[in-house]
């Protein structure tokens, strides 16, 4: 009881995700991470030997990483206190009558009723440390087109995981990408065919349930020569008092004329560390999009990135961030331009408010050779009071001549002006500052699926009751 | 329907309006005139409640209510509404979005599918380009594009008073007198009062006044018919010298 009110203190406004769905659990490693769990880890999940050595190895070199010092305050995170491998007792349901009712009501307020899912081509969902749900249209899978868990992806398709398993995201790349190569635990494998177009979104729903447990799916998306795919991912959690850790690793493969588009609402609680790395390869005349919407979180750290390898590859990041009281969004992106003409666009949207800070980082990089390229960068930040924060931080290593890049930024207020406009028209302060706040993250929100731009529309006029003085 | 009486209005302690006094009733079209900075665009402000204009004496009653004690959406619900002269521009939304949310904050039960084909019908007739509606509102609209988005917005929300800020300003003659008509159209057709702010004696040919104030330095220093404008063209505001 009085936990529940502690955790209502930490969410200044309610947060409609925050129960705990009755699941039981199989298996939860104690806190802490070592070898022996590892070793446990991977033989429960009967994992080639090949995969545990690579786990071995990112555990090496996760311990002799020291933690990132710049970014947000990691400080608070303590990994010996978190269980890293949290087991729901049940295999993977594959029809939506086998999913229990408790995860069917999470569903259903996460805004994915079952007419929405009608609206999908396959649907993922994961507790904790593993996907309890899956569905893929049948047409789709006749078409040749895999969406399975990463677990499930490596069972059936070993040679494809062996061959793009950390190829863009090196098991060293940063500390974190180490700590979830080592303890890496579902996500989704997906892999479309030539020329395949999956038309319909893949939707995928990730959910930490059990108090302090880190989740650490890794997500591998192949889209062969000319196909076309749509991911979507969701997060939430329930309203625990203590710290969660919640650590992905996303590759994508683009080929050659391929396109995909990645999108991203994540909504969890907020004390959850949200660190992640998203990483894209892009080859000749693709192109690979990400959305990107970060509402939840204590604390997010995450630069979606394009790797802009063939001629005309095109890389581009649409995002939003909402930093209120206790939050820390430090968000951004990178597009590395290896090949000529290649294109790139990012457009970062912040707002802050009560004392909540966003923060702008990205990097744009044209290395010799990168002939004909070009780049737009834009930051716009709208603070909403006194005590709230932006930075930006743009890094540009343009080592080409022959480029362009554009970069604005803006820093704005909601306008007196603005609103003395709307209010004029008879709509009151709370809901035209609302209107005006909606209106600023538009340009990003309408790139989203529907259900998420109506609940990410619906927490901005939570959030905006009682704002205007 | 409209009563103002003895209002001073400071604006950062600057004393702008200093004992106005009018009455417009139903039905009737007012026109304020006055040379730059007599207080035309203050008095107007204080009307929809902008809150920069601070009222230190004086009343204002619209059918009945008192206005001084209302917000400026209270106000608007009560049915009055300014065509701003500079009307703002607001980012990510349309003016069907805008109308909508203003129509329902009003409490009325309003098919968003009948409101955009009432607005679009609208635009026919104002002549405004219907990809405007899709866009941002006002956000690099041309001046006249904005004053006719207002005029648009005058006929959906169908205002008891409205008040037409310099809507002349930057408009050319075919666009002001489009305006002009729509305006005097609303006063016969549901007996709307207007309250017309105006700098020159142009628009007035169209939207013609039954009552005519002059302001200067926030004073009353004319009122009267038709005849203190025409007087006005032939001399100018220095006979208030």
């Amino acid at each position: 009881m009085s936990k529940k009110t502690d955790q209502n203190k930490l969410q200044d406004t309610p947060y409609s995700l925050g129960h705990t769905d009755e699941v039981e659990y199989e298996y939860q490693s104690p806190t802490g991470l070592d070898e022996d769990l590892i070793r446990k880890m991977s033989a429960m999940k009967k994992e080639p030997e090949w995969m545990l050595d690579r786990r071995l190895k990112a555990l090496q070199i996760y311990e002799g990483m020291a933690m990132p010092t710049w970014g947000g305050d990691l400080s608070p995170i303590h990994g010996e206190e978190i269980h890293y491998y949290t087991r729901p007792k049940m295999d993977q349901a594959k029809s939506w009558d086998e999913v229990p009712d408790a995860i069917k009501k999470t569903f259903e307020k996460i805004g994915v009723p079952e007419a929405e899912r009608e609206m999908l081509a396959g649907v993922k969902g994961q507790y904790d440390s593993e996907v309890i749900y899956g569905s893929l249209k049948r047409n789709l899978a006749e078409k040749g087109i895999v969406f399975l868990s990463m677990d499930e992806g490596l069972k059936q398709y070993p040679e494809l995981v062996m061959e793009y398993f950390g190829k863009v995201v090196p098991i060293g790349d940063n500390k974190l990408a180490a700590l979830n190569s080592a303890v890496w635990s579902g996500g989704s494998f997906v892999y479309v065919p030539k020329n395949v177009d999956v038309g319909l979104p893949l939707q995928a729903y990730f959910r930490i349930n059990t108090e302090s447990a880190g989740q650490f799916e890794r997500t591998l998306i192949i889209a062969d020569e000319g196909s076309r795919v749509h991911y979507i991912e969701g997060c939430s959690a329930p309203s625990f008092s203590s710290a969660s850790l919640h650590s992905a690793v996303v590759e994508i493969f683009v080929k050659k004329g391929a396109r995909v588009q990645y999108s991203t609402v994540q909504n969890w609680f907020k004390n959850v560390y949200n660190l992640v790395t998203k990483r894209a390869w892009v080859e000749e005349n693709a192109e690979m999009k990400w959305v990107d919407g970060n509402l939840g979180s204590k604390l997010t750290m995450k630069y979606p990135s394009c790797i802009l390898a063939g001629r005309k590859a095109h890389g581009e990041l649409l995002s939003i961030a909402w930093a209120g009281a206790g939050q820390h969004q430090d968000t951004g992106a990178k597009m590395i331009h290896l090949a000529p003409e290649t294109t790139s666009l990012i457009v970062s949207k912040s707002v802050s408010k009560g004392g909540g800070r966003a923060t702008y980082r990205g990097m744009v990089q044209m290395v010799p050779g990168a002939y004909g390229s070009r780049s737009k960068v834009v930051c716009d930040a709208l603070i909403l009071d006194e005590l709230s924060r932006s930075d930006t931080y743009p890094t540009n290593k343009i080592m080409e001549n022959d480029v362009i890049l554009e970069h604005e930024a803006t820093v704005s207020r909601v306008s007196e002006e603005q609103l003395l406009y709307l209010q004029s028209r008879g709509i009151n302060a709370d809901e035209a500052s609302t209107m005006i706040v909606n209106g600023f993250m538009e340009p990003v929100v309408k790139e989203i699926p529907l259900e998420y731009a109506v609940e990410m529309n619906r927490l901005v006029g939570l959030e905006m009751v009682g704002s205007v003085g | 329907m409209l009563k103002i009486k003895n209002l001073l209005v400071k604006v950062e302690n600057k004393e702008i309006l200093k004992g106005i006094n009018l009455e417009i009733g139903k039905g009737e079209v007012m026109a304020l005139m006055g040379p730059n900075g007599s207080g035309k665009s203050s008095l107007a402000n204080t009307l929809i409640g902008n809150p920069i204009y601070e009222v230190t004496e004086g009343e204002i009653f619209f059918e009945g209510n008192n206005l001084l004690e209302m917000k400026p959406e209270e106000r608007a619900r009560l049915g009055i509404m300014m065509a701003f002269q500079y009307p703002t521009s607001i980012p990510g939304v349309t003016i069907r979005e805008m109308l909508l949310a203003v129509l329902r904050a009003k409490g009325l039960t309003v098919s968003a599918l009948d409101l955009k084909k009432q607005i679009a019908e609208e635009a026919e007739k104002l002549k405004v380009d219907p990809t405007l509606l899709n866009r941002n509102l006002n956000e690099g609209f041309s001046g006249g594009e904005k004053k006719k988005m207002e005029i648009l917005q005058m006929r959906v929300l169908k205002p008891k008073l409205l008040v037409l800020d310099e809507v002349d300003s930057g408009l050319d003659i075919d666009a002001l007198s489009l305006i002009a008509e729509n305006v005097s159209e609303m006063v016969k057709e549901i007996k709307m009062s207007v309250l017309v702010i105006t700098h020159y004696q142009r628009l007035l040919k169209y939207l013609v006044p039954d009552k005519v104030i002059v302001l200067k330095n926030g004073e009353v220093v004319d009122r009267g018919s038709k005849e203190v404008v025409d007087n006005l063209e032939k001399e100018g505001y220095k006979i208030y010298e």
